[in-house]
């Protein structure tokens, strides 16, 4: 059972975040790739709001449509397009926000639509190639991607600084991984408070935590913040997000739990179990937590 | 030419810091090296990028280099290459926030020392065309320009940002005359904080630090272009080492 220590040993545990953090950035993490597909339940009532551009209009075009398609455009087109498109998802990618098919045709593909998939499979391979990302589709059924470092996190690295979001995201996915995939809101802001981050006052370093926690990170798709059916005052849960699914290595978690607890990781053997299952899968499986 | 996983991470760490002095760089380039255990040469550094600028020239990005205005010293940033107009800048900003960024640039390069002072771009942000902007909401703005690194604050006057002149050369070649672009004679770069000739006909400017390496053992300082004598006190160069920022 995972324990967030009380009183003086608060602060201890944020510098104990921050010097893992230092050699750990989220945003950069490596997942060797993998991805465990969730099952799309529907379940979807997060707060994310974005502009919705409707996917359903678009509908994937056929090997020879594509074919056809290509054969009608030079090579200076279908580079100039690619570039385009590197740039957008880059662009995108700097403030985290996954990116959509939808828009992608909308707002850079426009009438090079019909060959969005030869497209997208020239950006794939140059973010693989030059920079040493990988795009993953985080989402089948909405078609919604990300970019994923393929490269590991480098101790001793000066040149990028922890950020502290991470930390404090970091503490929110191990409460969340240990208390088996769902969480009650109430647990959430409980343990915030236990470490000096009030969710109901402004903090120095986070601003509007509950702001940054139910808006920020679930628009990210780190977070998953969903209502719970039938409660009055209206109940919310917290599951992992999309990316975090992508992006965050279980084993990274345990291992950070661990030192917090001076405790060899094998011993939360359940947890273990299923951080190694993600780590030798290669098969897309449907994560525990999306059952309910 | 395949790019190792040295070269990757030497780009994305470019991407994520914007600009980077000379030792930074070089410190990157041994790391990276390091890390991956990839072939490192020291003082290899150039050739290092000119592997990483082969592959993202087709994707509109290069790894430039600047010298800094201020001391001569060496910059490198991961820059776009087309002219987008303010791409970068386009997915922090709202439309109004960049119209005040534009007509602060406008200033910037009609001035005669390349600044703009805080009262006038304030003054602006009433009668922007998109939205008008309090002048609170503009002081706010201008605060997160100068920390997101696009503007220099100094006294009250702003000007731009070595990795905004590095960042939007090709939107500033493209957008303004070729009598406000400022070039220096010397290095053949464009040029905000530079001496002037005193010939009023004659339009050679100078870069502080490319000035002090031209006229240095000249027992008599002439201007390139028109021989008049150069009036500039061309010991400027070093005392900004000292109060060098960076």
């Amino acid at each position: 059972m995972c324990q967030i220590k009380t009183g003086g040993s608060c602060s201890l545990i944020l510098q104990l975040i921050k010097r893992f953090i230092a050699s750990y950035t989220i945003n950069k993490s490596s997942s060797a790739g993998e991805m465990t597909q969730r099952k799309s339940s529907g379940k979807r009532s997060s707060t994310a709001v974005e502009e919705e551009e409707d996917d359903s209009r678009f509908t994937q075009p056929t090997t020879s449509q594509v074919q056809k398609g290509m054969e009608k455009l030079t090579k200076a087109q279908i580079d100039e397009k690619t570039t385009e498109l590197v740039q957008y998802i880059l662009m995108k990618d700097q403030k985290k926000i996954p990116i959509k098919r939808a828009d992608i045709v909308k707002n850079v593909l426009k009438e090079y639509k019909n060959v969005f998939p030869e497209i997208m499979n020239r950006v794939q391979q140059r973010f693989e190639q030059v920079f040493g990302f990988k795009v993953v589709e985080i989402d089948t059924k909405n078609h919604v991607y990300i970019l994923i470092n393929k490269l590991e996190p480098a101790e001793g690295s000066e040149m990028t600084s922890g950020n502290p979001k991470t930390g404090l995201l970091f503490v929110i996915l191990s409460l969340v991984y240990m208390k088996g995939g769902v969480v009650p809101e109430g647990l959430v802001w409980n343990t915030l408070k236990k470490m000096r981050v009030d969710p109901g006052e402004r903090h120095p370093e986070f601003g509007d935590v509950k702001k940054l926690v139910t808006d920020e990170f679930v628009r990210q798709r780190y977070l998953e913040y969903t209502k719970v059916p039938h409660t009055e005052p209206v109940k919310y849960d917290f599951t992992w997000g999309q990316r975090a699914e992508v992006e965050v290595s279980k084993h990274k978690i345990l291992e950070f739990l661990g030192e917090l607890h001076s405790q060899d990781p094998q011993r939360w053997s359940q947890q273990y179990k299923d951080a190694s299952s993600q780590r030798s899968s290669r098969a897309p499986q449907p994560s525990t937590s999306s059952q309910r | 030419m395949v790019l190792g996983e040295g070269h990757q991470r030497f780009i994305q760490t470019m991407m994520i810091r914007g600009i980077v002095n000379e030792q930074e760089a070089k410190t990157l380039h041994h790391h990276c090296c390091e890390v991956h255990k990839e072939h490192y040469v020291a003082d290899k550094l150039e050739e290092f990028i000119q592997v990483v600028n082969s592959k993202l020239e087709s994707l509109n990005m290069q790894i430039r280099t600047r010298a800094s205005e201020d001391d001569g010293m060496t910059c490198y940033a991961l820059v776009n290459t087309a002219n987008n107009e303010l791409t970068r800048m386009s997915s922090d900003y709202a439309d109004n926030e960049l119209e005040l960024f534009r007509r602060t640039l406008d200033l910037i390069m009609s001035s005669d020392d390349s600044t703009a002072s805080s009262t006038d771009i304030l003054n602006m942000a009433d009668s922007l065309q998109t939205r008008k902007l309090t002048k609170s909401a503009a002081e706010c703005l201008l605060k997160r320009l100068v920390s997101d690194d696009w503007l220099v604050e100094k006294q009250g006057d702003y000007s731009l940002s070595t990795r905004c002149v590095m960042d939007m050369e090709p939107y500033i070649r493209t957008m303004y005359d070729d009598e406000q672009v400022k070039v220096c004679y010397v290095c053949h770069c464009l040029a905000f904080k530079c001496q002037i000739c005193a010939n009023p006909l004659c339009t050679v400017k100078i870069h502080n630090p490319c000035a002090e390496k031209y006229f240095k053992k000249k027992p008599v300082q002439r201007c390139p272009g028109c021989s008049e004598l150069w009036p500039n006190e061309v010991r400027e160069g070093r005392q900004s080492v000292s109060q060098r920022q960076r």
